[in-house]
């Protein structure tokens, strides 16, 4: 990384002698978006305080180890304070890391060396400390494996303290701002973040540290902006100067030029308007101008995604893909893991609903884990439930999680490529076996959970009626729907164009799923990607589907079409649809009305 | 009479032994009255110092050995040869 000095040459900008200096570029590594415009709190904490060197005579050796001993002590209560509060903020996992800085303390190579420094060469106390942390900095400050040596900062930072406690001062810390500031700093340490003020601290700069580094994560975890790696810059700026971070290109800007405030100006009110929308979109049913409503949900994959969901202004999650705990390991996920993802899901939802997909493993996915033999035609192989109900054990893994997370009263759970009855009775066979273990063990579930079978084989759409009596729901998948009923690869790019949604076999087939459905007094939904397309979702709509589930960034989108139409427009617009025989003219139609009723989309 | 025991591992753990690691490691040690070191290339630290484990920077890949001597030695070896095979409880 170099670090390039950048004047913006301006002749119109008045400078005021001595308070507002020229603008200055920083460059750094840009570890946590968004951009910042504030007032620079220096922070320098990393500095070493004078720390005095005197003889001392033999009999004062007890007296320097009682000290050291008590500053150690004293270092150990710190931690512990810090720990604490960590871990109430944010919990057990990020404590975890103050363990290690309780080790040093506790570490009995470090303190015999000490000693046994302290009685050879007769030297106060806290110079003996300085000196043995001083080699231990250096021997760290050359590990190669940038990661590990970020890490060594949190030795660092338990030395620092026995130092200041030898010393008998306060260390300096963040947890007194009384007004919002970025932060400066060569670096800060995990207990400096850790301690301080959350609401004032708006961004950081510091001079040293890369994306692993724990102001990186401390930034990413806080949403606030972060630029690190700045080598020398905290050096050249004084507090209270105005400075931008933009945590999007990696720069600080000291003394920011009118026109850089005006440019930056400009983006946020353009941020801001554009989340002003999604903001008022959010808390806005998607409902017709004459008050039709229909639920509009988001697919995840792993608990990280609930806050963008909700965030988007989903009601519900349609569709929760759990292939993800397989992926990039070889050992398989325990039935605890399963359980605390679902469950953190359904606690963040609630009283959402979210509709767990048991696990959809095979054609695309591998399982590296289990032995699965590679075959000719993997999307019309052993995968999702023909596999699971070939190993059972794996499958009541994955059905004890779920239930065990279920006792909220949230939780849907759906199976997934479901060819006909006869996979949907052995998966509730064995789901009803799982039931009767929790009971007998006392587990609590619940026992009224929803449990849906997915929609996407032709077969199954064609006896709906007879699925249907033994499900709580459908959810059509559309993508695999399309493709298995068309036979085509959308991924061979010289077929990709037979992979048509607005196909008049596929909107017969939803159809006949939606019609059944509801004569059953069963709902239905979609989780394809044919529901996060505006004129297709009107289609879906139009057809009867009671809910679309897309990925939560198209759902604020989706809403505002959905709100600019009526409900008797899109049903005439529907029924007009099976008089045609093209895909296109189809496509045509529903593109008609959004051009006709929805004003501009929101440029995503 | 104690013998000493010793055995090679390789870290898998993608971060290699960073504090966390380090510190399991040393807790685990500790709970042995074996002396217990650990060796890289030519470096040899003490297995119960968390200094002395930083200090190896152990990445991906790197090759340790472990050595132990005392009464419960093979206890030991046994028990530190599983947490780094477990990759220290991270994926």
């Amino acid at each position: 990384m170099t670090r390039k000095k950048s004047q913006q040459s301006n002749s119109n900008d008045v400078k005021k002698k001595g308070s507002s200096g020229k603008e200055e570029v920083f460059y750094g590594i840009p570890v946590s978006p968004g951009f910042v415009i504030g007032k620079a709190f220096k922070f320098e904490n990393d500095i070493v305080p004078a720390i005095p060197s005197y003889d001392i005579k033999q009999s004062q050796v007890p007296l320097e180890i009682a000290r050291f001993e008590t500053a150690l002590i004293a270092t150990r209560k710190q931690i512990l304070d810090i720990q604490k509060k960590i871990s109430e903020a944010m919990g057990t996992e990020h404590a975890e890391i103050f363990n290690a800085h309780l080790l040093v303390i506790e570490d009995r190579v470090l303190i015999e060396e000490v000693i046994k420094i302290l009685e050879k060469e007769l030297k106060n106390i806290e110079h003996v400390f300085l000196k043995v942390s001083e080699k231990y900095g250096e021997i760290f400050s050359r590990i190669n494996d940038e990661y590990l040596r970020e890490r060594a900062s949190d030795i660092k930072d338990v030395t620092k303290r026995v130092l200041s406690n030898l010393m008998g001062q306060a260390q300096k810390d963040l947890s007194q701002l009384d007004e919002e500031v970025i932060v400066v700093a060569h670096d800060i340490s995990p207990s400096d973040t850790a301690l301080m003020h959350r609401d004032n601290v708006i961004g950081f700069a510091t001079d040293i540290g890369g994306p692993t580094s724990h102001t990186a994560i401390m930034a990413r975890t806080l949403d606030i902006p972060a630029v690190v790696g700045l080598h020398d810059a905290s050096k050249q700026i004084k507090s209270d100067v105005t400075v931008i971070i933009d945590g999007n290109r990696g720069t600080l800007i000291v003394n920011p030029s009118k026109q850089t405030l005006e440019r930056y100006g400009k983006e946020k009110t353009r941020l801001e308007l554009y989340e002003e929308e999604l903001a008022q979109l959010r808390t806005l049913p998607a409902q017709t101008q004459d008050g039709y409503c229909i639920n509009i949900a988001a697919n995840i994959e792993m608990p990280e995604d609930v806050p963008s969901v909700m965030a988007h202004g989903a009601q519900g999650i349609g569709l929760y893909r759990t292939e993800f705990f397989y992926m990039n390991r070889r050992d398989l996920p325990t039935e605890d893991e399963h359980y605390e993802a679902y469950f953190n899901v359904a606690k963040k939802i609630y009283p959402n609903y979210v509709i767990i997909r048991t696990v959809d493993l095979g054609g695309d996915k591998f399982l590296s884990q289990l032995d699965v033999p590679q075959e000719m035609n993997p999307y019309l192989g052993w995968r999702a439930i023909r596999f699971c109900l070939a190993q059972t054990d794996f499958f009541k893994v994955q059905l004890r999680a779920i239930l065990r997370a279920s006792s909220l009263g949230n939780i849907k759970m759906m199976y997934p490529m479901i060819s006909g009855i006869g996979e949907v009775r052995k998966a509730n066979a064995l789901l009803e076996e799982v039931k009767q273990e929790l009971s007998r063990e006392g587990i609590s579930y619940d026992p009224d959970m929803e449990v849906g079978a997915m929609i996407e084989v032709p077969s199954a759409a064609l006896t709906a009626d007879i699925i249907a009596k033994e499900v709580d729901f459908f959810s059509v998948g559309t993508n695999d729907l399309i493709q298995y009923s068309m036979a085509v690869d959308r991924v061979n790019e010289r077929i990709a164009y037979l992979y048509e949604p607005s196909h008049p076999a596929i909107l017969r087939l939803i159809k006949y799923v939606v019609d059944i459905a509801h004569k059953e007094n069963i709902w239905v939904g979609v989780c394809g990607e044919m529901a996060s397309e505006p004129a297709l979702a009107l289609m879906l709509i139009g057809l009867g589907i009671d809910e679309l589930s897309c990925s939560s960034v198209c759902i604020p989108e989706l809403k505002r079409t959905i709100r600019s139409v009526s409900y008797s427009d899109i049903r005439h617009m529907a029924d007009s649809i099976f008089n045609l025989t093209d895909p296109r003219e189809i496509l045509n139609k529903a593109n008609e009305l959004i051009r006709e009723k929805v004003p501009g989309f929101l440029q995503l | 009479m104690s013998k000493i025991i010793e055995k090679e591992i390789v870290i898998k753990n993608k971060l290699g032994i960073h504090a966390r690691p380090a510190a399991l490691l040393v807790q685990l040690a500790n709970k042995f009255k074996s002396e217990i070191c650990v060796c890289k290339d030519s470096e040899v630290v003490n297995a119960k110092s968390i200094i002395g484990i930083m200090t190896l920077a152990a990445n991906y890949g790197s090759r340790l050995k472990i050595k132990a001597e005392g009464p419960d030695a093979e206890d030991a070896i046994k028990a530190l040869v599983q947490l780094c095979n477990d990759k220290f409880g991270e994926k």
